[in-house]
């Protein structure tokens, strides 16, 4: 039987492939974000090591009222530019989407009465929260993606009708990759607390610019992660309206909550690998091993 | 007063329906059709440069230019992909751009221009120099909706275009690109069945038709708040299209207006209108206004004994039975 083995919150600012310079990046940069990306090097080795099959990303990047569409075509390559920091992140991707497993967890969304969709269309932009995401994980894409749009009922309706669908999306999505008898680890794209700066420092990677927008979003997003590493997932669910109203969070796109369903909202202490901010915006780097923890 | 070098404003809906299956809805069609005309007015008014204001481009380090001379691409939207590809080829002009970069900057604003080969034009700047502007006969620019920007500071961002525009001494056309009410349809439904997603929404839509038909843009700017209580999900902080129109066209109601179609388009109000400044249908005068800018005395509108001044638009014009 297939398994979800790990799930991990993987924020998606730009700004962490930048700094590291990876060849399919053309904007190139000094340094900078350092703690992050530390900590995406040590959770990359980690997931690694436990030889996964498939990356399933949700991506508040890709947004379509419409319900919740699937990347549905096996190859994808173009070039990918930010269209919010376009001199930071224009890269080219050249990807393999599990289109049996995105059609599977497709067709049991579809089950449980959710609007869904497959992207059939070969000219598709894949988005860059997917991309940062997946290269953040797993910059060398020897493994298949799904990826997952996000359907904005947050702002549509209300973020608890947002999440009730979100935990409908996580069922579906365990169910699939149960029948798939694959591995798979999730990747919920979004930062914490979400507020930006306006202006930028010159060069971007300038660190002793960087620092949170205030210190009440700071406080929020300790709040979250004290939650997350007394093995708290429930409650932080809970108050993720809350905290998203707070900090204007990207947990709206439904990410967080996606992926807590699919896991059965874990009761163990995740591991935390990094907490630092992105032009403002707190961004943590975490992880929820359910193979380690014994979790069937 | 009208801005110098404005030769029309539009309002556009920025769907890809509109370019990609029209047929599909007889309503879309008529959109369809107002697009056509709106093309053939542009195409024959001696603009030499197109002006797209684009609340499907939203940008957050401050107003962002498209400034790339030839941006080149093949268009998916990220929801209608199943639609099809949209090939692309335009022309900006990045001199221009630079210029009201310049501009925007003297006037306090954070702003920048922007050229990257493959950067994501929004779909409904796409759609609209696709149907508005074929050949790419006229250059264009493209500015961004900041997400953080409020009423002062995108009035502001409008007064640094009309700026731009006075001082390379363009006659500019400017479009809009934004839905009225913006409440989507959260399934997928039959085409054909398409209406506006509530009544509240199609009467605040009628409002706006109302004002925009009568030339009334200062109005719907003034309104604009209200409107997005009212009529608009919250995806973004604000309704700005109106605020920014209203300042590049000089903030008055002084424009003859007409709207060419109204639809629903999804469930949205997708409607294509235009303000052509200089032929007063509703003027921004009151009923005791002659002139808003110098002040020429009483014209005892009361007294009806004494001679009358030349009329305004909301007098009738006096036959020799009121002398
Ligand atoms: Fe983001």
């Amino acid at each position: 039987m297939g398994q979800i083995i790990a799930g991990c919150l993987a924020p998606h600012p730009p700004h962490l492939v930048y700094a590291e310079n990876p060849p399919q990046n053309e904007a190139k940069a000094e340094c900078g974000w350092e703690v992050l990306r530390w900590g995406y090097e040590k959770m990359r080795k980690h997931l690694k090591a436990l030889k996964y099959d498939v990356l399933i990303v949700h991506s508040p990047h890709w947004r379509t009222q419409i319900g919740t569409h699937f990347l549905g075509v096996e190859h994808l390559k173009s070039k990918s530019v930010d269209p919010i920091f376009p001199h930071l992140f224009r890269y080219n991707y050249d990807l393999k989407v599990d289109v049996k497993l995105a059609e599977s967890i497709h067709d049991e969304a579809k089950k449980l009465d959710l609007e869904v969709k497959m992207m059939r269309n070969p000219d598709f932009r894949v988005d860059y929260g997917t991309i940062v995401s997946c290269h953040m994980t797993n910059p060398d894409w020897d493994v298949p993606i799904v990826s997952i749009s996000s359907n904005g009922a947050a702002q549509y309706f209300s973020f608890d009708v947002m999440q009730a669908q979100m935990f409908k999306l996580g069922e579906a999505t365990r169910k699939a990759i149960e029948a798939s008898g694959k591995r798979a680890v999730l990747l919920a794209s979004h930062s914490l607390s979400h507020r930006h700066f306006v202006l930028e420092a010159d060069p971007p990677e300038d660190m002793s610019k960087e620092h949170i927008t205030h210190h009440g979003q700071y406080l929020w997003d300790m709040k979250m992660i004290e939650l997350m590493k007394k093995g708290k997932s429930k409650e932080m669910i809970e108050i993720l309206a809350d905290f998203d109203e707070q900090t204007i969070s990207e947990a709206n796109g439904g990410g967080l909550s996606w992926m807590m369903s699919a896991m059965g909202f874990p009761t163990y202490p995740a591991e935390v690998y990094a907490y630092g901010t992105v032009i403002g915006t707190g961004n943590a780097i975490v992880e929820w091993n359910h193979l380690e923890k014994g979790v069937e | 007063m009208s801005a110098k070098g404005v030769l029309k404003g539009y309002l556009l809906p920025g769907l890809p329906h509109i370019l990609l299956c029209p047929e599909k809805n007889q309503n879309w069609m008529q959109v369809r059709k107002a697009f056509d005309r709106v093309r053939e007015e542009i195409q024959t008014s001696g603009a030499d440069i197109l002006i797209i204001y684009s609340t499907y481009w939203p940008s957050i380090l401050g107003h962002q230019i498209q400034a790339d001379p030839s941006p080149e691409w093949v268009h998916v939207d990220e929801q209608f992909h199943d639609l099809g590809s949209i090939p692309y080829k335009f022309k900006m002009d990045a001199t221009f751009a630079e210029v009201l970069k310049q501009k925007s900057t003297e006037r306090g604003l954070h702003a920048r221009t922007i050229n990257y080969q493959g950067f994501p034009i929004d779909t409904g700047s796409v759609v609209a120099l696709k149907l508005l502007n074929p050949n790419n006969k006229i250059p264009a620019v493209i500015v961004s909706s900041n997400i953080y920007s409020d009423r002062a500071e995108t009035i502001v961002f409008g007064k640094a275009m009309a700026d731009a525009i006075e001082e390379t001494g363009k006659k500019a056309v400017i479009l809009v690109i934004s839905s009225l009410s913006n409440r989507l349809f959260t399934k997928e439904f039959n085409y054909a069945e398409d209406k506006i997603h509530s009544l509240k929404d199609q009467e605040w839509n009628d409002k706006f038709l109302e004002l925009l038909s009568e030339g009334r843009l200062e109005d719907c700017s003034q309104l604009s708040r209200q409107f997005h209580r009212e009529a608009r999900i919250k995806k973004v902080t604000n309704f700005k299209p109106f605020w920014w129109l209203a300042a590049v066209m000089g903030q008055s109601n002084a424009y003859s207006g007409e709207v060419y179609a109204y639809a629903p388009l999804l469930g949205t109000g997708a409607a294509v209108a235009g303000l052509t400044p200089g032929v007063e249908k509703a003027s921004d005068l009151e009923y005791d206004e002659e002139n808003v800018e110098k002040y020429s005395g009483d014209r005892h509108v009361l007294d009806i004994s004494t001679s009358i001044p030349k009329p305004t638009q909301d007098m009738p014009e006096m036959g020799p039975e009121y002398e």
